[in-house]
């Protein structure tokens, strides 16, 4: 059997965690570990904030200096961490609501000003903490308890949203395809700059007995079944994408880093002095 | 008078803050307090500190927290629309300790109301704007040398007792040009960052109290991997849903700062010895009480004044003591009346206690305050 090294990035003392039976959260936060390992980065230079949600929970459980900030807020705490301390490398985790409905604001100028953290964005497409509210994701027609004849409300594309505004490196994949998801993580961790990474994870209870998927098993199927590579999703005619939907890479770009560009300013202010 | 300066109240706070240590800035530009702001930008990076300007002033909040939290001293600077936005992450301090300073420049309200107009109302929010239980320091300069002193006293016990820190100054003192004489580094007490009395073997906590009931979490990236949470949390920092650690953390986060509140009690008392009556006021209206107590002495009215620095945690015995033996007490203020029933409380009936208020975006003439004092002595206090 092959040996859990990743295990050390748990506090143990912390576990059993608190997320419902199999729920997805939990493969999300062992692949960010496995990505860590994978990078190589120094434990004790390693900060993990969260905002608030099901998701953000994850926090708690890794074994780094961790921060459970307020809802949305986790991106300019992580912003002020790594502006006050360049050195340290910087991973957040949040929900769809977290991130893109009352975080939307700080996500985007996140994202605008290319610092360099690692934003997992763990989507259940719904409010999984408060009870299955309806969320800026969640898809159209979709059932939550705010949208009980189906949702109206257009979703985002969190990772067009995030390209759009400025990030370096965006990334998708799911639950379902563990490893592809640790290696999008790492390599969002090795870019120098705003990465983001949305996870698609199933949340059986207050999404999937509501759009008859109760069966966490059933949500990972549904995910092996309708995730396509963005290569082949590339060539895939319009008529064949309904209900389907890319993971992948989706822009790699790295352009001049914040922290780097206030050195800049940290040297003219300084008369040129390094 | 070498070291004599032309400085506005603003640029005294920037001053102030940089010379207790403040190395980050965030914040999100807004009248009259943008300044302070634009100071901090030019300023910051020439000391190898940083400077942010943020989306939004809850994003403000937020990255000046990060950067405390990874062992930065920190400072945000705003006015009333920006304050009400703050007060989300203001709690966020108040429950997981950490140090900041906030400066509300205030304006009158409600709110966009009008921006370039001086007030006081924002005396209660500052108490009670965050939501929930929790103390809170705020300080009132009158002056732009006392600017510069309370900013280094704000940021000195947002990090001695690890709190959020209010700076509550006015338009009047944001604004006002001051030839002032700074103090040298040497001249100051600066108190430094609170570090961890023990290492993780030996069992180390970094919510357990020291002796002054305030604990030592430590900054981020120094190898203790803690927790930090606005849950509800015991001394290992992770969240608890447990009454009594509620109980104990609750009274413990009020306890701090009572057990310390006279050594920060700071106010003034002029003309009090054989005074009478008082004209009791703050920030930058106590600079017109002041002009028209010293007219109505000329007058030979037995009035002195007491000037509150400290405006929170309320000075409760100075009042009280006062009260005693005075016939009545007069709060000026630049609102519809917030601190007025403060004193009144603490004054707890010993002397009647009367408002003038004045909140049509003009500052009190000294003749206005003059003739309240008379009214005061002519017994027709309410
Ligand atoms: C300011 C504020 N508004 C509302 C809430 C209540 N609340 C807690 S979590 C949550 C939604 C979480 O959804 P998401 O971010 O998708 O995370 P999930 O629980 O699904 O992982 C809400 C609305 C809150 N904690 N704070
Ligand atoms: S409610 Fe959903 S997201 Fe939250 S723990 Fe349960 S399954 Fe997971
Ligand atoms: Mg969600």
């Amino acid at each position: 059997m092959k040996e859990r090294t990743y295990e050390k990035y748990f506090r143990q003392n912390r576990l059993p965690h608190i997320w419902c039976p199999g729920c997805g959260n939990g493969i999300a936060m062992k692949a960010i570990v496995l990505a860590v390992e994978k990078q190589k980065l120094p434990r004790d230079k390693t900060i993990i904030v969260s905002g608030i949600g099901c998701s953000s929970r994850a926090s708690g459980y890794m074994d780094f200096d961790t921060l459970h900030t307020a809802h949305g807020r986790a991106i300019p705490f992580a912003t002020g961490i790594k502006l006050a301390n360049p050195e340290l490398n910087v991973i957040v985790i949040t929900g769809d609501g977290d991130c893109t409905a009352i975080g939307g604001n700080h996500f985007i100028h996140g994202a605008r000003r290319n610092i360099d953290l690692t934003v997992v964005l763990f989507n259940n497409t719904i409010y999984g903490m408060t009870g299955g509210q309806a969320s800026p994701m969640t898809p159209l027609h979709k059932k939550a308890t705010t949208a009980p004849y189906g949702s109206v409300d257009r979703p985002f594309d969190a990772c067009k949203l995030a390209q759009a505004a400025g990030a370096s490196y965006v990334a998708r994949s799911t639950a379902f395809h563990v490893q592809h998801l640790t290696s999008m993580i790492a390599e969002g961790i090795a870019c120098k700059g705003f990465s983001f990474i949305e996870a698609l994870v199933q949340c059986p209870t207050a999404y999937g007995r509501k759009n008859k998927m109760p069966d966490p098993s059933e949500m990972m199927k549904w995910m092996r079944d309708n995730a396509v590579m963005k290569a082949a999703w590339d060539k895939l005619p319009e008529d064949k994408r309904t209900d389907k939907f890319p993971i992948g890479v989706f822009h790699e770009q790295q352009t001049v880093e914040y922290t780097k560009a206030y050195r800049e300013v940290i040297e003219l202010a300084q008369g040129g002095r390094k | 008078m070498n070291n004599m300066k032309l400085m506005q109240g603003n640029e005294a706070c920037a001053a102030g803050a940089i010379a207790a240590g403040v190395r980050f800035f965030g914040g999100y530009p807004i009248t009259p307090s943008t300044e302070i702001a634009e100071t901090m930008a030019k300023v910051l990076p020439s000391v190898d500190g940083c400077f942010v300007q943020m989306e939004d002033e809850i994003g403000g909040m937020g990255v000046v927290l990060g950067a405390s939290l990874a062992g930065k001293k920190v400072l945000t600077a705003t006015s009333g629309p920006g304050f009400s936005l703050k007060q989300e992450l203001i709690g966020y301090a108040a429950c997981a300790e950490i140090p900041v300073v906030i400066v509300n420049v205030q304006r009158v309200g409600p709110s966009t109301g009008q921006p370039t107009s001086p007030a006081q109302g924002d005396v209660m929010q500052a108490r009670w704007g965050t939501h929930g239980d929790h103390p809170m320091i705020a300080l009132s300069p009158w002056t732009v040398r006392e600017t510069f002193d309370a900013t280094v006293m704000a940021v000195n016990y947002a990090e001695r007792f690890r709190t959020p820190v209010i700076l509550l100054m006015d338009e009047i003192v944001g604004h006002l040009r001051e030839n002032i004489e700074l103090p040298k580094s040497d001249e100051l007490n600066i108190y430094p960052r609170r570090r961890p009395s023990k290492t993780r073997a030996q069992g180390y906590e970094p919510y357990a109290p020291e002796k002054d009931l305030v604990p030592n979490p430590a900054d981020f990236g120094t190898g203790y991997h803690i927790h930090v949470t606005g849950l509800v949390h015991d001394y290992t920092g992770f969240p608890s849903g447990s009454p009594a650690v509620t109980e104990e953390f609750i009274d413990r986060l009020h306890k701090k700062i009572a057990i310390a509140q006279d050594e920060i009690t700071h106010y003034d008392e002029f003309f009090m010895d054989d005074a009478e009556y008082a004209v009791l006021s703050y920030g930058g209206v106590a600079r017109t009480a002041y002009e028209a107590v010293r007219q109505a002495r000329e007058k030979g009215i037995k009035v002195g004044m007491i000037r509150l620095m400290t405006i929170w945690p309320f000075a409760d015995k100075v009042i009280r003591r006062n009260a005693e033996k005075l016939k009545g007490i007069l709060v000026p203020e630049l609102n519809y009346g917030q601190l007025k029933y403060e004193v009144e409380r603490a004054a707890a009936g010993k002397c009647p206690v009367k408002l003038l208020a004045k909140y049509n975006t003009e500052i009190f003439t000294p003749s206005e305050i003059l003739k309240a004092i008379e009214n005061l002595e002519g017994g027709r206090i309410l």
